[in-house]
């Protein structure tokens, strides 16, 4: 669907170049719900901007549904815009029109005669759940109703990918859930591709396929959302998975509890899919002379199955405390001794 | 009564006078109107970053404005008596005071234009262009209504100027009720139609400040 081939992008500054997208090759499939994320300033913006052709690659190809973005002009390029929908972080709505007359607008723009032009607004007012607010003016609508104003909007011309540029950044995090909600609804029921920007780790657990982690113009890391959780390889990566498993508090809580507890080992244990609803614990304690004490746990819900995390403190015989570890392992399980006091 | 208290006063004339004050008033801000919004757009869309972006275009509009805003109107009215009189046929009458009051008012307006237009949201630009929008379409689809506000609350400042523009035309022979308040009134040392005369461009001047405002209340939807 998308295929991007060397693509680089520089901005000419008198401050000097600025690489926003650097050598970046990417395949995204039909279907699919393909999330990037990386900082602000790690070129992201520019990255869906490459795909509609409001940025030019500087070199490189962007092929959207077989078409060059790159070079189309004019006419061509006003059309394949027709057909890849967008929303925003800040909506960008029409503040002089109507929800009705802000939905009608890319209808407008593609030639729709009227009386149609009516029906499909119709047709997406109840799409995004917005019907008895046609009348309003975007002034008098909430963040998440401005955005599924955007999202109605975006999806007016029946396009066959939809970019969102932190759609849910300016949301709360319940308006968030709902949005997000409403985009996996709209990926299964018209077979969308949607390819999402964001800095937050919750909203591509919560919807993507596979991520792509960005940093100074670059994809460092790019995989199934459920195997990037499991293992993430770069530091940037982790500290975005460490924003869902691991609350704020959770280092300041075994800094206290090592210091009270100077004995013993605290371990992370990471569980995926199935092996988060086997009872670990109880056979740990069953089999190996040891205290078990549980510190911390959070079990996250990705689009395609679980993902957990527990701190544990043991406490015990060295050696036993190592065959533990190692029976863990052998249980799918992933360990990791975060600190010993020896 | 009326008599008694404004001796000098000839109604008739009076009512000739604020009949060319609302003329010259009225076509001058039509043409303002147009000519500065085209200014003012021009302005806006050759400035850096925007769709036609051109510097050379954009500094020639420029300067043609920022010149124009610069000459004093007493001033701009004897440097176009050549180009009025080529355009009108005479330096006379309400007409004449046409070209001077719009070329003196629509640089002015058009700073306005552009600064309302400079006030958009820069993502709803750049959403039209998502959605694969034509400049055209961009320009009265999205700049025009998204601004318009701004651009009524503009004119009406325009408008009230050129009301004072007029008075100031009228000294030099443009007719209206600064013509009048001038040759007869001042001159002649009959305040009473001095007072009339201010008055009445008073009224006009506070009905077009109601009319704007409420205008500008009535289509401001943010």
């Amino acid at each position: 669907m998308i295929t991007l081939s060397n693509v680089t992008k520089i901005y000419k500054a008198k401050s000097g170049n600025v690489t926003a997208v650097d050598n970046i090759s990417l395949q995204i499939q039909e279907g699919e719900i393909f999330g990037i994320i990386g900082y602000s300033g790690a070129g992201k913006s520019s990255l869906i901007r490459l795909l509609n052709g409001l940025e030019k690659p500087t070199s490189g190809k962007v092929l959207v549904s077989g078409r060059d973005m790159g070079a189309i002009k004019g006419k061509e390029l006003r059309q394949a815009r027709q057909e890849i929908g967008m929303i925003f972080q800040h909506f960008n709505l029409l503040w002089s029109r109507t929800v009705r007359e802000n939905i009608a607008f890319p209808l407008e723009i593609a030639g729709v005669p009227k009386e149609e032009r009516m029906k499909r607004v119709d047709e997406l007012i109840q799409l995004v759940g917005l019907e008895g607010r046609e009348n309003a003016y975007p002034s008098q609508l909430s963040g998440g109703q401005k955005q599924r104003v955007g999202i109605a909007r975006a999806l007016a011309n029946n396009p066959k990918v939809l970019l969102c540029d932190e759609a849910t950044s300016a949301l709360d995090p319940q308006t968030t859930d709902a949005i997000l909600d409403l985009l996996v609804d709209i990926n299964r029921r018209l077979g969308l591709t949607i390819v999402l920007i964001t800095h937050e780790m919750h909203v591509i657990r919560k919807i993507c396929d596979r991520v792509a982690v960005m940093e100074n113009g670059k994809i460092v890391e790019l995989g199934e959302v459920l195997q990037v959780f499991r293992k993430p390889q770069q530091p940037i990566t982790k500290r975005f998975v460490q924003q869902v498993t691991e609350p704020e508090e959770t280092k300041e809580t075994i800094e206290h509890l090592l210091n009270k507890y100077p004995n013993g080992k605290v371990v992370q244990l990471t569980f995926v899919g199935e092996a988060a609803e086997q009872p670990l614990i109880t056979n740990l304690i069953r089999q190996f002379d040891l205290n078990i004490n549980i510190l911390q746990g959070k079990i996250s819900q990705t689009h395609h199955g679980s993902y957990g995390v527990l701190f544990v403190h043991m406490d015990g015989d060295e050696a036993e405390i190592d065959r533990a570890i190692d029976y863990i392992r052998q249980q799918q399980v992933e360990a990791e001794v975060m600190a010993g006091v020896d | 009564m009326w008599t008694e208290l404004f001796p000098n006063v000839i109604w008739e004339k009076i009512w000739e006078a604020t009949i060319e004050t609302l003329y010259m008033t009225g076509v001058s801000v039509i043409a303002t109107f147009i000519l500065g919004t085209i200014l003012g757009l021009l302005l806006f869309l050759t400035s850096k970053g925007n769709i036609w972006e051109n510097r050379l275009i954009n500094a020639v509009i420029a300067s043609f404005v920022n010149i124009f805003r610069s000459i004093p109107f007493i001033i701009l009215i004897i440097l176009l008596i050549p180009f009025t009189n080529l355009m009108v046929g005479t330096i006379l009458g309400a007409n004449a005071a046409l070209p001077a009051l719009i070329i003196g008012a629509a640089p002015f307006y058009a700073r306005m234009v552009e600064i309302a237009l400079r006030e958009i949201d820069k993502g709803v630009i750049e959403a039209a262009k998502a959605m694969g929008a034509k400049t055209t379409t961009i320009i009265f689809k999205v700049l025009i209504p998204e601004s318009l506000p701004a651009l009524v609350s503009g004119i009406t400042v325009t408008a009230i100027a050129l009301v004072g523009y007029t008075a100031m035309a009228g000294v030099v022979g443009a007719g209206g009720l600064g013509n009048l308040a001038y040759l007869e009134g001042f001159q002649r040392n009959h305040n009473d139609v001095t007072f009339v005369a201010t008055v009445l461009i008073l009224i006009i001047v506070f009905v077009i400040q109601f009319v704007g405002d409420f205008v500008t209340s009535k289509i401001d939807k943010r």
